[in-house]
């Protein structure tokens, strides 16, 4: 101890913070002795990959704002001027537009594996609830901005969406227009979608992403087996099936991250568009009250609920079809939310879950497709039939899981992690 | 939701009639756009701004990335491609290389003499495709019923004289027979159904009616060239054609080749640090057991 160490200062530096903010601690909490359980396999890289995505649009999100101009005469015009005169404008638009949609096929995926592992199971209901709520809030923020481009698409899905609320009994008028400010979309609502956009719903996303976190490092994760690691501790108090986070899924996670941002860069440099489906054609032309395009749809994440949407035909208690529409719609999206007080299956994971579980899932996944398609086509008399179908099973595996969760043969999860 | 989509739908058509212009789903030819055969996007730039940029604006475009992405020196461009725009307007006393592509006629006057301004053609290509501009602009035939003396088999009842007359000849539509092409469907009444490519337009009578599908007949056509009106080949007016719709190409996403290139350099670096990261994590997890 003759000579001071190179690193004896940033030592010191750290107790002295240590001293007057819990970093040491915090790290250890969330990372070098959060206790993970140790197979986690593909499906639990979405968590991980929605955070950095949400990274990716904070940051490009922010670099945007610098040169777009949220009115009605600028809009279009300032979206054109940054994906040609801003210095890798382009970049940073098309890293925002391929965002959004990987933001949302990522969500869905990490949906999945909760649904499919029992991951919202006790005791992580809060958990699920707060991810529920930061979905809810996603939703808002994707049609939001989807608004701002101000091409004819965002105008005119922005105006069938808000005509929705024009459906509500009695005061649905007078709501649709405190929803756009005026009776049409104009650049008043275009300016208060660009302010929840860009400052109101962010925050939220932050907020509720970060309590998300906390309340996952508090009941700890599921993991594919659906077993509790810690009712397994070593003399420690350490779980015996666990692994720290760091580093064994800090380096886990990085190699996810890297492959993902291969697909992600692979896109965004080479098909920003996706065929129409990312960024729609009526898109490259201003917003034009005159001119309804041929064919009004939501982007490809919003479609399945959409479909549902279209598929409620039927008046009832003397209230417009286009109310129920509403109903379906909302109520689809909320749907997973109340999954905790559903299952009532005596195991977590679909790996010990009975054949019905399975079934019910495989087909909740075909009827998610199938609608999620058939919302980006113009409807038929068949294609609403099917979608009709689709709903149906959409709202069966939840109404019916209390149900076949029950009856069905279980098989006895392991004591310890496979 | 629907009633409002209709009503909208409704009033844009009867708008897009007062201006001229209707649909057509004539098959188009195909087109397959170059971005990297620069003496195409060039010779398309000289056209563009010759022939369409009096009345089409590319507003959203600038003449200096434009020369830069096409290999134009600024000089040269200024020399010979650089229009006033609204340079005058703007009360300057000439074009700068930096300005974008306006176009020179003022809006009211275009509103007086078209019915409505000419539309920005920035994102033409964006909205209709490639191959749509390439087929329009060989598709104009003469059409006395219309105001500009001109239709389009692309584009019907257009609201636009053929500005490349002098470059195409005087093309006129040959009736060559009669043809079964529309077919009325009982549920949702016309579908239009053409064949083998062949324009084919004034449906005449319904003759035929078998089975549950009535068909009609109407009457085939194709485009035939007054002899001595052209300045151009038909292959030197196909390539002529080709190099605008090319441009605007460019023009509807200037830094397509630009991502593309800087794409693959990103994509090789993250291919290099997925391998670092899959020995990084391998190296870890080995005490996982």
């Amino acid at each position: 101890m003759a000579e001071p160490s190179p690193a004896r200062p940033l030592v010191r530096l750290l107790a002295w913070v240590d001293e007057r903010f819990p970093l040491s601690e915090t790290f250890e909490y969330h990372a070098s002795k959060y206790h993970a359980p140790k197979n986690f396999n593909f499906w639990y890289y979405f968590g991980v990959l929605a955070l950095v995505i949400l990274v990716m649009q904070l940051l490009t999100g922010l670099w945007l704002t610098m040169s777009y101009v949220p009115s009605g005469e600028g809009a279009f015009a300032s979206v054109e001027y940054i994906m040609r005169d801003v210095e890798y404008g382009d970049i940073i638009r098309l890293a925002h537009s391929t965002g959004a949609s990987a933001f949302f096929a990522v969500i869905y995926l990490h949906m999945f594996r909760a649904l499919a592992y029992g991951s919202y199971r006790k005791p992580r209901e809060l958990l699920w609830l707060i991810g529920m709520a930061i979905f809810l809030v996603m939703m808002a923020e994707g049609f939001f901005g989807y608004l701002l481009p101000w091409g004819n698409m965002s105008y005119w899905a922005g105006q069938v969406i808000v005509s929705l609320v024009g459906a509500v009994p009695f005061v649905g008028e007078e709501l649709m227009t405190w929803v756009r400010g005026d009776f049409g979309i104009s650049d008043i609502t275009l300016n208060r979608f660009f302010a929840l956009h860009v400052v109101a719903l962010p925050i939220a996303l932050i907020g509720l992403v970060f309590v998300h976190i906390v309340a996952l490092h508090h009941v700890g994760s599921n993991n594919p087996d659906g077993v509790e690691i810690k009712a397994n501790k070593d003399d420690n108090g350490i779980p015996l099936d666990s692994i720290p986070f760091h580093p064994y899924y800090t380096v886990h996670d990085f190699q996810a991250t890297v492959a993902f941002l291969i697909v992600f860069c692979a896109i965004l440099f080479f098909v920003p568009e996706m065929f129409g489906y990312f960024l729609e054609k009526p898109n490259f032309e201003q917003a034009d009250p005159l001119k309804t395009p041929d064919l009004i749809v939501p982007v490809w994440y919003y479609t399945p609920f959409y479909s549902m949407l279209r598929a409620t035909t039927f008046p009832l208690f003397g209230v417009a079809a286009k109310f129920w529409g509403l109903v379906v719609m909302g109520a689809a999206v909320m749907m997973p939310a109340v999954l905790p007080w559903l299952d009532r299956s005596p195991v977590k994971s679909i790996r010990y879950k009975g054949l019905i579980s399975k079934f019910m899932l495989a087909l909740l996944v075909v009827s998610f497709f199938i609608l999620g398609y058939l919302g980006t086509i113009h409807a038929t008399p068949l294609t609403t039939g099917i979608a009709q179908i689709g709903t149906l099973i959409y709202f069966a595996y939840f109404i019916l899981m209390p149900w076949y969760t029950r009856i069905e043969k279980t098989k006895t999860p392991p004591e310890r992690l496979t | 939701m629907t009633r409002v989509a209709l009503l909208g739908a409704g009033v844009a058509c009867v708008l897009a009639w007062g201006a001229g212009g209707a649909e057509s789903s004539v098959e188009l030819e195909p087109m397959e756009p170059n971005l990297r055969d620069l003496p195409s996007l060039q010779r398309g730039m000289t056209l563009y701004v010759n022939y369409c940029l009096g009345c089409h604006s590319l507003k959203f475009q600038r003449y200096e990335r434009t020369a830069d992405d096409l290999g134009i020196p600024h000089d040269v461009a200024l020399a010979n491609l650089v229009f006033p725009g609204r340079a005058r307007a703007e009360g300057r006393d000439g074009p700068a290389i930096g300005d974008l592509m306006h176009t020179a006629m003022p809006p009211e006057r275009a509103q007086q003499w078209f019915g409505k301004p000419p539309p920005d053609l920035t994102m033409v290509d964006r909205v209709r495709g490639t191959a749509w501009v390439y087929n329009m602009l060989k598709n104009f035939y003469v059409d006395p019923k219309r105001d500009f003396g001109f239709n389009n088999r692309v584009y019907e009842n257009i609201g636009m004289p053929h500005v490349l007359v002098g470059l195409q000849g005087v093309p006129r539509l040959k009736e060559t027979g009669l043809k079964a092409v529309d077919i009325l469907d009982g549920k949702d009444g016309l579908l239009r159904k053409r064949d083998g490519g062949e324009f084919v337009t004034s449906v005449t009578a319904s003759d035929e009616v078998g089975g549950e599908d009535p068909v009609i007949r109407g009457k085939r056509y194709v485009l035939e060239v007054d002899p001595g009106t052209a300045a151009m080949s038909p292959e030197e007016f196909d390539q002529a054609a080709y190099d605008i719709a090319n441009f605007l190409h460019y023009v509807g996403d200037p830094g397509r080749l630009d991502r593309q290139r800087l794409g693959l350099w990103v994509l090789g670096f993250l291919v290099g640090l997925f391998v670092l990261a899959t020995l990084l994590n391998r190296e870890y997890w080995k005490d996982v057991h």
